[in-house]
């Protein structure tokens, strides 16, 4: 900033390089100069898009499917939606009564789908468990991939932010399995002791 | 097929799941050439985004082989080499008839606030991505386009969200001849911001991160002024400084919902998921700009409220312009520009990861390690 300028104080407005200074530095510098001649100038205007319909027919039903659970603000169902994981479960339960009792403008109906996504997390890693591919609390975190690409290089010494809260991702990432593993191992002790006591 | 799934926050392995079918006659299914894994798949990733279903498979950003059509499609044939737009649209609701393509009805049944996209959450729509060896392509019709002979695949990998986004961006914040610009976010959206806010006439352009290397490819790929925020006291001050006292004319939220610079804030939204999003960088944005000046956003936020300081865009009568990009929109001019010489986009790829490797691409991606700024997943190596 120039010691004498006395912008915003007055009308004076900033000195900033000219259009010749910065067409020589930047490649392509004001190719798109005129505000409305871009993109998405004006924002809404009708442009054909390939479409050979008025209203698109309707995905047809799959098994599964007939419920799909869809916002209450939405007047019909869409035409056309995603299948790639169908309700089920208790976790599907809370979904379930998120899209149907509350609207998307209510906190209540997010919060329950948060919820509802722990609670799928949790089924998911137990049902792994009685599958012939239970899910791998280690592997599945990618965390292999911490050696030979500098993890400590890349977080010290660099002015990162982040620094300060990286040390919780480990936390909130084992923390489910360490508390789970002691659940477990406090019943095992327990029952153990409880067949002890009645030999 | 392979593909990845989620399998619960920071959790996700790569495993074997049916291939997908026609399941709307316009519908197109796409053997996947190139993926990549986008800053906005992280919020996925660390569990932020609402009704993200275990079993889901991430990417909305792909390119890739047309591998079948349904009955009704005319504009593709199997064997095309198509680029997808990230957002599924119609083409002809109430939305998309006036040009907003991100917006479309007629997509999404869990929600009428956001359109829908690929592989992004049932809030999304319900859509599983591609980063998978075959993904579904709903209204093939309008939403790829063959890619030209002359355009490199990762260039028109990045025409399927990072480009069109930046671009957008700097649109929304309505540059004229001489603003100066502050981009928040060294990302790859950030950059591409940055570099278009040149094409629009910026005399000035500064990007905000944290991170040096992201700063090192600002300077160099978007020719910015940078500020590492963390070496600020308070970065707003500093940016204030840097524009005359004035702020800037013009500040591009290019961050979203994991911003960091303030613990509290972040934390509470990231990892307690108490807010839709850490609301640090809108907050900045708010901050830096000038009074009667423009903040558009581009980075990505979750439904949920966020303590914005809505009162300071009040009271300095700021204009707040934000939307998903409708990339189709901005296709044919990017590619003049490609064509032109005027940025090649894949200068910002930084690591190309094979499929079956993308729990660590995701791993090192969220932690910012080796000086990572783009991760392609790379499909057919051949």
């Amino acid at each position: 900033m120039r010691k004498d300028s006395h912008v915003p104080y007055t009308a004076d407005a900033p000195q900033r390089p000219s259009a010749e200074e910065l067409r020589a530095r930047i490649p392509g510098w004001g190719a798109d100069l005129d505000p409305a001649d871009r993109p998405s100038v004006p924002r809404e205007q009708f442009l054909p898009t390939g479409a050979h319909w008025t209203m698109p027919e309707d995905q047809p039903g799959q098994p599964g499917q007939a419920e799909r659970e869809r916002s209450i603000e939405h007047g019909r169902l869409p035409p056309v939606y995603g299948t790639s994981v169908p309700l089920r479960g208790l976790s599907g339960a809370i979904r379930h009564h998120a899209y149907r009792r509350y609207s998307e403008a209510r906190a209540a109906h997010w919060l329950l789908l948060l919820g509802a996504d722990r609670v799928d997390a949790v089924e998911s890693h137990l049902a792994s468990l009685l599958s012939t591919r239970p899910d791998n609390p280690v592997t599945k975190t990618g965390v292999q991939s911490e050696l030979g690409q500098g993890p400590l290089r890349s977080r010290f010494g660099q002015h990162r932010a982040d620094a300060g809260h990286h040390v919780i991702d480990p936390v909130l990432i084992a923390g489910p399995w360490v508390l789970a593993g002691g659940a477990a191992y406090g019943a095992i002790k327990f029952l153990r002791r409880r067949a002890a006591a009645r030999r | 097929m392979r593909a990845m799934v989620y399998r619960g926050p920071y959790k996700i392995r790569v495993e074997e799941k049916p291939k997908p079918r026609i399941e709307h006659p316009n519908d197109a299914i796409i053997r996947v050439a190139l993926g990549a894994v986008c800053g906005s798949d992280l919020h996925l990733y660390h569990g932020m985004m609402p009704d993200t279903r275990v079993g889901t498979t991430f990417g909305h950003e792909f390119i890739g082989v047309v591998d079948e059509v349904g009955p009704s499609v005319r504009n593709l044939q199997p064997g095309d080499r198509v680029m997808v737009p990230f957002n599924v649209f119609c083409g002809t609701c109430y939305f998309c008839a006036r040009g907003l393509y991100s917006n479309c009805h007629n997509v999404n049944p869990n929600a009428t606030a956001v359109g829908g996209i690929y592989g992004y959450s049932h809030t999304c729509g319900g859509y599983d991505g591609g980063q998978a060896e075959y993904v579904r392509v709903p209204f093939a019709d309008v939403g790829p386009m063959v890619i030209p002979e002359w355009l490199h695949d990762e260039d028109a990998m990045m025409l399927t969200d990072a480009l069109p986004t930046g671009y957008f961006g700097a649109q929304l914040g309505d540059i004229t001849e001489g603003d100066a610009v502050v981009v928040l976010g060294a990302g790859p959206v950030g950059l591409f911001a940055a570099r278009s806010a040149w094409l629009m006439g910026a005399s000035r352009v500064i990007v905000v991160d944290h991170l040096d290397y992201r700063l090192e490819m600002a300077r160099t790929f978007a020719h910015a002024e940078t500020v590492n925020f963390a070496e600020h006291d308070d970065v707003v001050v500093h940016l204030k400084r840097t524009t005359d006292h004035l702020g800037a004319d013009v500040v591009i939220d290019a961050v979203g919902a994991e911003a960091d610079g303030n613990f509290l804030q972040h934390v509470t939204a990231t990892k307690l998921k108490l807010q839709g999003g850490s609301p640090v960088a809108l907050n900045w944005a708010i901050d830096a700009v000038r009074k009667g000046g423009t903040v558009a956003v581009v980075g990505a936020y979750g439904p949920m409220f966020s303590a914005v300081k809505f009162g300071d865009a009040l009271n300095k009568g700021l204009t707040l312009r934000m939307n998903q990009c409708p990339v189709r929109r901005q296709w044919p001019r990017l590619l003049e520009h490609i064509q032109a010489g005027h940025f090649q986009p894949r200068d910002i790829v930084t690591h190309r990861i094979p499929l079956e490797d993308i729990g660590e691409a995701y791993h090192l991606f969220s932690a910012k390690l080796d000086n990572i700024v783009k991760p392609l997943i790379v499909m057919d190596p051949a």
